[in-house]
């Protein structure tokens, strides 16, 4: 619809963002790393937001909306992550999530 | 005519009992004395004019005393027609009882500020006398059996916390428990008895309750369980609940030790007004009673009827002078039931419940002196025995005459009270049944033995060493004694017949010359008998009691009652029952429950791992959960 690309090329990219953020999720052990791989997730889900509004339901805007809230949150989230994450920091001079294990039985 | 003041009656006392009960301490303590005994005397004032317009001013309607509804609320309801109310009737026999009430509570004030004076807890004794006039109060006007009920355990707790007033003696608390547990245990005989009839009848009100025509007991008669109408059931239940309150055999043994407790407390509860309760629960219910369960009306004579004997018997024994006048006390009591037992309905024929009422009046009178002129005489030689004690006259004149009054009055000489309401009760028992007749006439000459066996042992005999030579109590004591003393000569010339019957019209009650004489006779030769044997000291008592040998011993130690309480209780109770069950709760009950927590402590010990610390741990948890949900949902779509 937009100049002739179909639905499901927006889609295999907000899948592949999704998965690639996940993987960094778990694999990485940087929490500035990991915080960067959630919002990806957040970015692909924005993506099929936009994205079936777009193509199944044009002349509405509820899924827009959803996305503008959703960068919102987003900033907000990574402000409030940033904040622990420095003091995090400043206890363990450290920001590795494996040094960060002292919550346990 | 308007009533509604009297409800004043009631809060007067409850004013006061929160007011001395929250603030006694901030001022000195005869000061709080003195606002209860204030108290007390409006009560006792509003009583007098209720009585007064009851009686005399409005006085009978139609042919007889009406029941006023003087004051009433709604206080619980439960379905449509069956509520529960709180509030004040007043008929012949509950403004008798405000009367006395307030009368012989307004001398134990006034003796109190003398008697209790720099007690450690004067405040609070004020206060607690002021809660149990109210709840005594409360239970003669209530309106329906359910708020006699309420007020009735009120009695019951006040009467427990004043019998435990010196709570630093090991012997007061054990009586002041034994005395609630005891009252307890029949209460719930009265609670049951209430429920079944409330269940049939649908009603907890006097108004229906006491009527026999009324149509709410159509159904209970008809009901019958182990071969006795159901009704009789309930009212044997209820009477269950004034046995206990009454201290009647069996339940009697929480009376003598209520002893413990101040003797104002004595004189007032365990003399003149709590115990009576049961009496008057009795007179109360008395309609249904005779209309009913004229069974169980039998049964209430013969239990009467023994109690009076063998408490007369037991208190021939005692030496301690208020055990002695607390078995004389059940004796009355004793006397009271009787009455109340073989009395008939209508006119004359409800001489009984008349001459109950009649003796309760003036037995509250005497029985109240004499607590008070015994506690004047421990006051004065500071000890209850009766071998620390005699020769007082002259020490106590004003004790000792007023203590002769009151003997005079319970041993029924004329013309003192006691003669003329113990005379009533003969009559009423000789018409019914000769050989109740027989004992109570028995119990009469017991009763002038030893009231005199007492008043010469005290007053007479011979004088011990005192420490100090004892003296007369101080005004503010022997002003109540005079009063009662006062009570105990003349109100027996009231014609009680005209203000208080069992159907409430009144009827003239006769002399029988020929059932006065021979029980003044017999009342004399008992009085003789103590006079030979008390007056002066002699060897003849001592060798009378070991020619009586074991059956004066039984006499002596109460007939054993309490040693099979306690081995009932302790050996039989205690063995077979109470120590399975504790051995069920502590290894069965509490083995279940010990059983699951060890399991859950010993899995948690083992799982506990799974909380790591480690980030990563979590989030591949919560990512493979999030996708075995998702293949869940896909599968079950598909």
């Amino acid at each position: 619809m937009i100049h002739g690309i179909p639905i499901t090329h927006f889609l295999i990219v907000s899948t592949v963002m999704f998965f690639i953020g996940i993987y960094g999720f778990l694999t990485r052990r940087n929490l500035i790393t990991m915080l960067m791989s959630i919002e990806l997730i957040l970015n692909s889900v924005n993506i099929n937001f936009v994205v079936f509004n777009k193509y199944l339901y044009p002349d509405q805007l509820q899924g827009h909306f959803f996305a503008l809230f959703i960068i919102a949150i987003a900033a907000a989230e990574a402000s409030v992550a940033i904040a622990l994450i420095i003091n995090i920091y400043r206890r363990y001079t450290s920001i590795e999530a494996d040094d960060v294990n002292e919550m346990k039985y | 005519m308007n009533y509604f003041y009297s409800i004043w009656i009631l809060l007067v006392p409850f004013v006061v009992f929160i007011f001395t009960g929250l603030f006694g301490n901030r001022f000195k303590p005869f000061v709080s004395g003195l606002i209860g005994t204030t108290g007390l005397g409006v009560s006792f004032l509003l009583s007098l004019i209720t009585a007064w317009k009851y009686f005399l001013v409005a006085g009978i309607t139609g042919e007889a005393y009406p029941s006023v509804i003087a004051a009433k609320t709604t206080w619980l309801q439960l379905t449509d027609h069956l509520k529960i109310d709180l509030g004040v009737m007043l008929d012949p026999i509950s403004v008798m009882m405000l009367v006395v009430i307030t009368a012989v509570s307004l001398m134990c004030h006034i003796y109190s500020l003398g008697y209790m004076k720099g007690e450690q807890g004067f405040e609070r004794f004020y206060s607690f006398l002021s809660l149990f006039t109210f709840s005594m109060l409360g239970l003669v006007v209530a309106t329906n059996i359910f708020q006699m009920y309420i007020f009735w355990e009120l009695v019951g707790v006040s009467s427990y916390l004043l019998i435990g007033f010196y709570y630093e003696r090991p012997s007061a608390v054990a009586a002041s428990k034994k005395a609630f547990i005891v009252t307890r245990f029949a209460d719930l005989g009265f609670l049951i008895g209430i429920l079944l009839l409330s269940f049939y009848t649908k009603t907890f009100d006097f108004a229906e309750l006491t009527n026999p025509q009324s149509p709410v007991f159509s159904r209970i008669t008809s009901v019958s369980f182990m071969g006795l109408s159901v009704i009789t059931w309930a009212m044997l239940l209820i009477f269950m609940g004034g046995a206990g309150k009454s201290a009647m055999f069996p339940l009697h043994i929480w009376l003598p030790d209520a002893m413990e407790g101040p003797t104002p407390v004595s004189a007032l509860i365990h003399a003149a007004t709590m115990v009576v309760a049961g009496v008057y629960l009795v007179a109360r219910m008395f309609p249904i009673y005779i209309a009913y369960s004229p069974n169980a009306l039998t049964v209430i004579a013969w239990i009467g009827g023994f109690t009076s004997l063998f408490a007369a018997m037991i208190a021939c024994t005692q030496f301690d002078i208020k055990r002695v006048l607390a078995y004389s006390t059940l004796s009355q009591i004793g006397y009271m039931m009787l009455a109340l037992g073989v009395s008939g309905y209508e006119g004359e024929h409800g001489l009984g419940y008349m001459a109950s009422m009649f003796h309760l009046f003036t037995h509250a009178m005497f029985k109240a002196l004499l607590f008070l002129g015994a506690g004047s005489v421990i006051h004065a030689v500071h000890s209850n025995y009766m071998n620390d004690m005699g020769g007082l006259r002259k020490y106590l004149p004003i004790t000792h005459m007023t203590f002769l009054v009151a003997c005079l009055s319970i041993s029924g000489i004329p013309p003192f009270a006691g003669f003329f309401s113990k005379d009533e009760i003969l009559v009423a028992a000789w018409q019914h049944n000769r050989l109740l007749f027989a004992i109570e006439y028995v119990v009469a000459g017991l009763t002038a033995f030893y009231m005199f066996r007492l008043y010469f042992g005290i007053f007479w005999n011979k004088m011990p060493h005192y420490h100090h030579t004892p003296h007369e109590s101080p005004l503010i004591m022997t002003i109540p004694l005079i009063f009662l003393a006062l009570g105990s000569a003349f109100t027996g010339f009231i014609p009680f017949g005209r203000f208080v019957s069992a159907d409430q019209k009144p009827f003239e009650s006769v002399m029988h010359m020929s059932i006065a004489i021979p029980s003044v006779l017999i009342a004399i030769a008992g009085i003789s008998v103590a006079y030979a044997l008390y007056r002066q000291e002699n060897a003849t008592a001592s060798r009378l009691v070991r020619a009586l040998g074991m059956s004066y011993k039984v006499v002596f130690n109460k007939f054993y009652i309490d040693e099979v309480y306690l081995f009932v209780t302790k050996r039989i109770l205690f063995n077979l029952v109470s120590r399975p069950v504790a051995w069920f709760d502590r290894h069965i009950v509490d083995g279940t429950m010990n059983g699951i927590a060890w399991v859950i402590a010993k899995s948690s010990e083992k799982i506990k791992g799974i909380q790591s610390g480690q980030l990563h741990h979590y989030a591949l948890a919560f990512v493979s959960g999030a996708i075995i949900l998702v293949l869940i949902v896909l599968y079950n779509l598909s």
